[in-house]
């Protein structure tokens, strides 16, 4: 056996099915080694194949695998491998390399890759020996799924794919340095517990953490119990079902008045597998002045990292909220929790954008309520109409590029979402200047006949950051308007179905059409350039100061 | 607040770019740095002095037990480490003045390594403080040239900073002489629950041998 097939070995013994990859010269060996068993996904640019298998492993839950060639190939899965990095999500990504010989010698499509790759992944090798490869291909399958998940990239030149594995190489992962720890500590749990207990305004915050471990049905039973209010990161949108009474939407720049503000009035904040980024906190110094912050994540580098932890557990969300909850008193808390919800506000803007996403929730409604889709959205403007007014009953079903925010990672992640749950509807909503960065993918859509459905919000412009012009820069517009192409006749040249929605009344017929249709299809709906995503905390400043109106003032 | 950090890594390709990378991307301030291998080939020690308030020194610690590489980081400080630098000066030395560092020489217990026309090389060896005095009174001769190595520490005491890969070494039936490894180490510093797999297991401390300053 070959490296290259003890490559293709270890990703079906892993129980890999689908690859999303794009050839070149220093894979040509490992394509030639391809088995049938293994579905290959042939994007229209790497960055695609490293976002597709963020997208399929978000779904999924499982491993996402992508494969580049050397050089160019391999520094196109970067912005990929990055966004799987800050958003934690399992992915492996497997690049050829030039030949050992050759190495350091700026051969053709030759470049650094370990070196580039080394700070945006959880881990990453060059393998120079082929007894290495069965290994270290365990190795980084293992450390991308286990603890805090994270991109894992393999390095392979091309003489090691072609080189004889020696009978007998061990495969074992040999990982002395890495253990990640499940269960939290049992008095750090007291600790937790009793706080918990003497709390007379508490609030859970939940993250990505919590539908990472599965913990989502916990999470429920332990705001029940508490009787504490829940407040969701973007990446926690799902994990606590829309509509519950005791659930207070996303939190941070673009949070719900009720969500901020419950935080900023805390006496005890539960934070679950959240990294407080600064879209989160705003100003840290001004963040949750009142609380005591018992912090509980799988990562030990996250505590006290951006805000002070006062209680600090480490482990894994499911088991932690497993031992949590037989600790913990049956608690009301009627009064707090009508003064959160009075901080409630119906939607101050209701513009053309946020209309569309409503008539989106109407007629997905079905579909949301019985976790039969996925929402997969770009980056900007429309994102953010999403994770405020889309409601989400399980967690998993936003895919979205938070840590990152990477414009274009929309429509690939549909890909891989698509491919991974081929039984549900995925529904991807961008905007027109996502959706030109990564517009290639709809070849790969229709290749695949993957059923995406593309609702596209058109303001012919780079919106957020007109926005951001507007409220912080004077008004001054630089560079921010897009002339885009004539998007109906673009998605049919690709092979898409295409409609245009120029009024609501076409939305909702538009909607229905798209989501009847089997196929691909993509809903081009105009929407005027001045709307603004609202509420909205001005960047650096505390959550507490809210703008809630365009042209209001600060409450 | 100045911290030596002992880490003990994997002796593997880019383990170095990795540890100075982490230290560069998050704005972590390194003092000095040294690399050199263990009793076993297959792991290397790194000495690390950083500079850093509470906060950044908890998080350089936790942020290199992340590292799949690293198998172990420690905090060697105070009376309890051993530390030594190493600094090659070349000093201004005409004939007449040579006695004189010849006789500072013997009392830092440097030595003279290389003497030419007008000038000699001198080694000293010794912890920061002794380095820093003995450069200050030769600069009164003018230094001409100075090489210094990064600081190395080793905790004094029979205490073993390595713990976790030989407690993973125990696991496997491997055999290893770190005598006493799997009993409790007396009061932990971090919060509990902050420690992660074998971090928390220690060798209890001896007392503190008072070793002679060399």
């Amino acid at each position: 056996m070959r490296g290259r097939e003890a490559i293709w070995d270890s990703l079906i013994d892993l129980g890999v099915e689908t690859v999303f990859g794009y050839p070149g010269g220093a894979v040509i060996s490992l394509y030639d080694a391809m088995p049938t068993a293994i579905h290959h996904v042939l994007v229209r640019h790497e960055q695609g194949a490293a976002m597709a298998a963020d997208g399929y492993a978000r779904a999924t839950g499982r491993l996402g695998v992508c494969v580049a060639t050397s050089g160019p190939g391999a520094l196109n899965l970067v912005s990929g491998l990055a966004n799987a990095f800050l958003d934690s999500v399992p992915v492996l990504a497997i690049t050829g390399q030039v030949s050992t010989a050759q190495l350091g010698r700026d051969a053709f499509q030759e470049t650094d890759v370990f070196g580039a790759t080394m700070s945006l992944t959880k881990h990453n090798y060059l393998v120079n020996r082929v007894d290495d490869l069965p290994r270290v291909l365990n190795e980084a399958a293992y450390i991308a799924q286990a603890g805090r998940k994270g991109p894992v990239l393999v390095d392979v030149p091309r003489d090691v794919m072609d080189a004889e594995v020696p009978e007998g190489a061990d495969s074992t992962p040999r990982l002395p340095g890495y253990r990640p720890r499940q269960r939290g500590h049992p008095a750090q749990m007291e600790r937790a517990a009793r706080t918990l207990a003497a709390a007379g305004r508490p609030v859970i915050l939940a993250g990505g953490g919590v539908k990472w471990s599965g913990a989502s049905p916990l999470l429920v039973r332990l705001a029940q119990k508490t009787g504490a209010p829940v407040a969701t990161t973007l990446m926690g949108l799902g994990t606590m079902p829309a509509g519950h009474p005791l659930f207070l939407g996303m939190m941070g720049m673009h949070g719900t008045p009720a969500a901020n503000g419950a935080v900023q009035e805390c006496d005890v904040l539960l934070a679950l597998g959240v990294r407080f980024s600064d879209r989160v906190t705003g100003a840290r110094e001004s963040f949750a002045p009142s609380a005591q912050i018992i912090h509980v994540d799988v990562d030990p580098a996250e505590l006290g990292k951006n805000v002070p932890a006062h209680i600090p557990i480490v482990g894994d969300i499911r088991h932690v909220l497993e031992d949590l909850l037989p600790l913990v008193p049956e608690k009301r808390h009627d009064e707090w929790v009508s003064r959160v919800n009075s901080m409630k506000r119906p939607g101050a803007d209701d513009g053309t954008a946020v209309r569309t996403i409503m008539a989106l929730a109407a007629a997905t409604e079905g579909l949301a309520r019985s976790d039969d889709l996925i929402v997969v959205t770009d980056v900007g403007q429309h994102q953010m109409w999403v994770a405020q007014h889309y409601p989400f009953y399980h967690p998993g079903t936003l895919i979205t590029s938070g840590g990152l925010g990477a414009m274009g990672y929309g429509l690939p992640a549909a890909v891989g979402a698509a491919l991974g749950c081929p039984r549900k509807t995925v529904v991807l909503v961008t905007g027109d200047g996502s959706l030109q960065m990564n517009v290639q993918e709809l070849a790969t859509v229709v290749q695949e006949r993957l059923p995406v459905k593309i609702v596209l919000l058109d303001n012919t412009s780079l919106g957020m950051v007109r926005q951001w012009q507007e409220m912080f820069f004077g008004g001054n517009l630089v560079a921010v308007s897009l002339r885009g192409p004539d998007w109906v006749a673009l998605a049919r040249a690709y092979g898409l179905a295409a409609w245009r929605a120029g009024s609501p009344t076409e939305v909702e017929d538009g909607l229905a059409s798209l989501l009847r249709n089997p196929g691909p299809g993509l809903l081009h709906c105009p929407v005027p350039p001045e709307e603004n995503v609202l509420p909205m905390v001005p960047p650096g400043e505390s959550i507490s100061r809210i703008i809630v109106e365009s042209r209001g003032g600060a409450t | 607040m100045i911290q030596t950090f002992s880490i003990l890594v994997e002796n593997q390709p880019g383990v170095l770019t990795r540890v100075a990378g982490l230290f560069g991307r998050r704005g972590f301030n390194i003092q000095s740095l040294a690399v050199g291998v263990t009793q076993d080939p297959t792991l290397s020690r790194m000495t690390v002095v950083v500079d850093g308030d509470d906060r950044v020194l908890e998080q350089v610690k936790k942020q290199l037990d992340k590292l799949v590489n690293v198998l172990k980081v420690s905090v060697l400080e105070g009376p309890e480490a051993i530390s030594r630098e190493l600094a090659l000066v070349r000093v201004y030395a005409p004939p007449s003045q040579r006695a004189a560092i010849q006789q500072l020489a013997d009392i830092f217990r440097a030595r003279i390594v290389d003497v030419a026309r007008r000038s000699l090389v001198v080694e000293v060896t010794g912890d920061q403080d002794k380095v820093a005095a003995m450069m200050s009174l030769l600069a009164e001769f003018g230094i001409i040239e100075v090489v210094r190595t990064g600081r190395i520490a080793m905790a004094r005491g029979g205490r073993q900073v390595g713990g976790k890969a030989m407690c993973n070494a125990q696991s496997k039936g491997g055999t290893h002489d770190g005598e006493g490894l799997l009993r409790r180490g007396r009061g932990s510093r971090a919060p509990a629950g902050v420690q992660g797999g074998c971090l928390g297991v220690r060798e209890p401390r001896e007392r503190a041998g008072a070793k002679p300053e060399g």
